[in-house]
């Protein structure tokens, strides 16, 4: 009873969705008597698609293995909370989780937004509800969630024991908040754009949904990033994956849209070139969503392969994608050209940070795709990976990295550039000792990573610099938001950089109560026993590691088997230091009785998340910080 | 700037950063994609020592070794019609076992041996990755890195 009605609730959102886009579509086109009727049927609609999944979670948590979508990914033994999880850790439930998301943001839209033009406004609502109806008919005819099952089976099959970790729980939700986030701000330019309505105004609605989708997006990544580097246990934090690119792309979209959107909104320049990003950034949460949902890929993260599904996708893709770069060639003509500034200005600063962001998503894309195009057309295998990634990209960020710095200390619209060389000389400086001394101290270190550390070095200073001389509690929050995120980009390379170069690896055959040196610590090899937990079994290490003369530290790797499904993975012991991290993997126990050990001192490691979760956090300041002054009053000040 | 081109000047910039993009890309991937390969491929047309190399195959029955130190393995990468010496030191993913399927990142050196850097083992029915899939009746793969070095 409880899937039927939920499907019905999907039914009826749909039903509100294609009226919302009627009755947008008769408003534009001169007729307005529905007009009235757009904002309730956005909120209405809203409502369902949330009752839908709500109910969802609810076959879920109950485990009515009536449900094929539950008998497939759950089982009774688990916890509350991976039951509760599970609902999203599927394809169906993750697309209706979409779907709702959508729905939630298109009524927040519908409910907040009192600043925009009305008919502007309406055309967004419009955009929402075309993405919508195609993510209505893709759940509703390719990947319908409440399907029943006959007979009913005794018990379900489980969710996959690496997902099974609170981490990962959520790091579903929150990619999706900045898909969902990025296709709002799809739809404010593709309202925009009807209605030729362009200007500062437009790009203050924008704002707060790009910076909102950005911080999610940061934070999915930074989570995605650490939980891989610990579930997995092959002590890296990058992989390359298609899957982490399909979460990175539009990251690199949302942080060029994020800056060309605040120069739309002080200055009113760069008017086209954030209508083009606003659908590039779109584009590369649509591409995102076909990698993983579509099955394409080969992966820890591919779902199983269903070319229904993934010819939907892509369809879906096409008509969005074309459908807005149609409408944008043949609207972007009759869109006046915003203000100019001088080749050395802030504004010139933030076009460069844009073409070099779109330039670098351009190489991580190439580097996605062509694999599986020209296995699509050639039947060709082949795979790209880091190396690829790192030399094409790693140059280009490194210029970005150095223009980041300089950027916030330039003026808007015109600049002299020797009072900037002035600025910018103590960052500068900082980086060339930086530069000198890491290279003395570990002379064999990559030169990526060495001017990563320098750079860093410069950022880091560079990105404080706003706050010189100024009265600390009267800086805006946004000010405030710009200092704490670029700082967090400067800590997390430096974290990349160290971990890359001064990283001590062991990997050894060990027998019980033999000791083994790794960094600064001494591990001894105490003892191995069985152990188990609610959903597993598992073989338990017991590492004794000892820095110096400092307290003994337990540490306690496992290689676990799971039974529901049965599989096998082995579990990181990780201690975290103020300097670093101790990682520790325990593998096979060979014929002679030894025991595989993996172990690695990874110095300040730590730093590559902590700068993720400042780069957030400084979003979440620079957010708070625009709508609290967008509420006291209307008109901007420069920022 | 002057005043009267600069769009023009900036969807200039926009067009030269793309094709930067695409020139850097192009060359990375000349020289770093790897192509994937049965043990027959290798046989028909040589690969040379040191070029990125994805094996795919079947582990041989019988074929797999513990060296001395522990730590490295030898095993025989097979497609029933032709098969390779491969060498991985490393903790080998949990589901690599003699008979399953397994994809090996790698070079081959001097002598002709595959020296894998990564192992990717058959993981369970659900995951199916299109190499394996095409090549073997496996299904997604658990990795391992070797040691860099």
């Amino acid at each position: 009873m409880i899937a039927e009605a939920g499907l019905a609730a999907l039914w009826l959102g749909a039903a509100l969705c294609l009226l919302q886009l009627i009755a947008v579509a008769l408003t534009v086109g001169g007729k307005a008597e529905l007009a009235g009727i757009v904002r309730p049927v956005a909120v209405m609609q809203a409502a369902l698609t949330a009752l839908a999944f709500g109910l969802l979670i609810w076959l879920f948590v109950q485990v009515d293995l009536s449900v094929a979508l539950v008998f497939e990914n759950d089982s009774s033994e688990k916890p509350l909370l991976y039951r509760f999880a599970a609902t999203w850790g599927n394809h169906e439930g993750s697309m209706l989780m979409w779907v709702t998301i959508l729905g939630v943001a298109g009524a927040a839209v519908a409910l907040l937004e009192r600043k925009l033009e009305e008919r502007t406004l309406l055309a967004t609502l419009g955009g929402q509800a075309v993405i919508g109806l195609g993510f209505y008919a893709f759940l509703l005819f390719a990947s319908n969630p409440f399907a029943r099952l006959m007979p009913v089976p005794p018990e379900g099959r489980g969710l996959n024991p690496l997902l099974q970790d609170p981490g990962l729980a959520f790091h579903p939700p929150t990619l999706y908040l900045g898909y969902v986030g990025l296709s709002v701000a799809f739809s404010f330019a593709i309202g925009a754009l009807v209605t030729r309505d362009v200007g500062p105004a437009f790009a203050r609605a924008m704002r707060p949904w790009v910076l909102g989708a950005w911080i999610f997006l940061t934070l999915g990544i930074t989570a995605g990033s650490y939980w891989a580097y610990y579930e997995l246990g092959w002590g890296g934090w990058w992989f390359w994956d298609p899957v982490e690119n399909a979460s990175l792309m539009p990251w690199l979209a949302a942080t060029a849209l994020l800056h060309s959107v605040t120069v739309l909104a002080t200055r009113d320049g760069l008017r086209a070139w954030t209508l083009m990003l606003a659908v590039v950034a779109f584009s590369m949460s649509m591409v995102g969503t076909f990698l993983v949902r579509s099955g394409v890929l080969t992966s820890v993260h591919a779902f199983a392969v269903d070319p229904k599904r993934g010819s939907f996708l892509l369809a879906l893709l096409f008509l969005y994608i074309g459908g807005a770069l149609a409408l944008f060639g043949a609207r972007v003509g009759t869109v006046r050209e915003g203000a100019r500034f001088d080749p050395i200005s802030r504004e010139a600063g933030l076009v460069a940070n844009n073409l070099l962001l779109t330039a670098i998503l351009g190489i991580v894309l190439v580097g996605t795709l062509y694999p599986l195009i020209l296995e699509a057309s050639t039947g060709t295998k082949l795979s790209v990976g880091p190396p690829y990634f790192n030399t094409a990209a790693g140059p280009l960020a490194l210029i970005l990295v150095a223009i980041m710095a300089a950027g916030p200390l330039l003026r808007w619209r015109r600049d002299n550039p020797k009072l900037l060389a002035k600025r910018v000389a103590p960052a500068a400086a900082l980086a060339l000792i930086a530069l000198v001394a890491v290279k003395l101290t570990a002379p064999s270190i990559s030169i990526l990573s060495l001017l990563g550390l320098a750079l860093a070095a410069g950022l880091a200073l560079a990105s404080v610099a706003p706050l010189w001389k100024r009265n600390l509690l009267r800086t805006p929050l946004f000010v405030w938001g710009m200092v704490v995120a670029h700082l967090g980009i400067a800590v997390s390379i430096a974290g990349m950089a160290c971990d890359s170069s001064f990283t001590a690896e062991k990997l050894v055959a060990a027998r019980v109560g033999e000791t083994v040196a790794v960094g600064p610590y001494n591990v001894t090899f105490d003892a191995v026993d069985p152990t188990f937990g609610p959903s597993w079994q598992a073989l338990q290490a017991t590492l004794l590691a000892r820095r110096g003369d400092g307290d003994v530290l337990t540490l306690n790797p496992q290689a676990r088997t799971y039974w529901a499904p049965p599989t096998e993975t082995s579990e990181t012991a990780i201690h975290t230091a103020l300097d670093g991290q101790l990682y520790t993997v325990l593998g096979k126990q060979a014929a002679d009785g030894r025991w595989q050990l993996r172990l690695w001192w990874k110095p300040f490691v730590t730093l590559i998340w902590a700068g993720g979760a400042m780069v957030a956090i400084g979003g979440a300041l620079a957010l708070i910080g625009r709508l609290w002054r967008g509420r006291r009053k209307p008109q901007e000040t420069w920022a | 700037m002057k005043a009267k081109n600069q769009r023009l000047t900036l969807a200039l910039l926009a067009v030269v950063a793309i094709i930067v993009a695409a020139l850097l890309a192009l060359s990375a991937l000349k020289d770093q994609a790897a192509y994937f390969y049965t043990p027959s491929d290798v046989a028909k047309d040589r690969v040379q020592p040191g070029t990125a190399v994805r094996l795919g195959g079947m582990v041989q029955k019988g074929s797999l070794k513990r060296l001395p130190d522990g730590v490295t393995i030898t095993f025989m990468v097979t497609d029933n019609a032709a098969s390779l010496p491969v060498r991985f030191k490393g903790i080998v993913p949990a589901l690599f076992r003699e008979g399953s399927g397994v994809v090996a990142d790698g070079k081959f050196d001097a002598g002709g041996q595959f020296v894998a850097e990564t192992i990717l083992a058959k993981h369970d029915e659900r995951y199916m990755p299109p190499e394996v899939a095409k090549n073997l009746d496996g299904s997604a793969m658990h990795k391992s890195e070797s040691l860099k070095k």
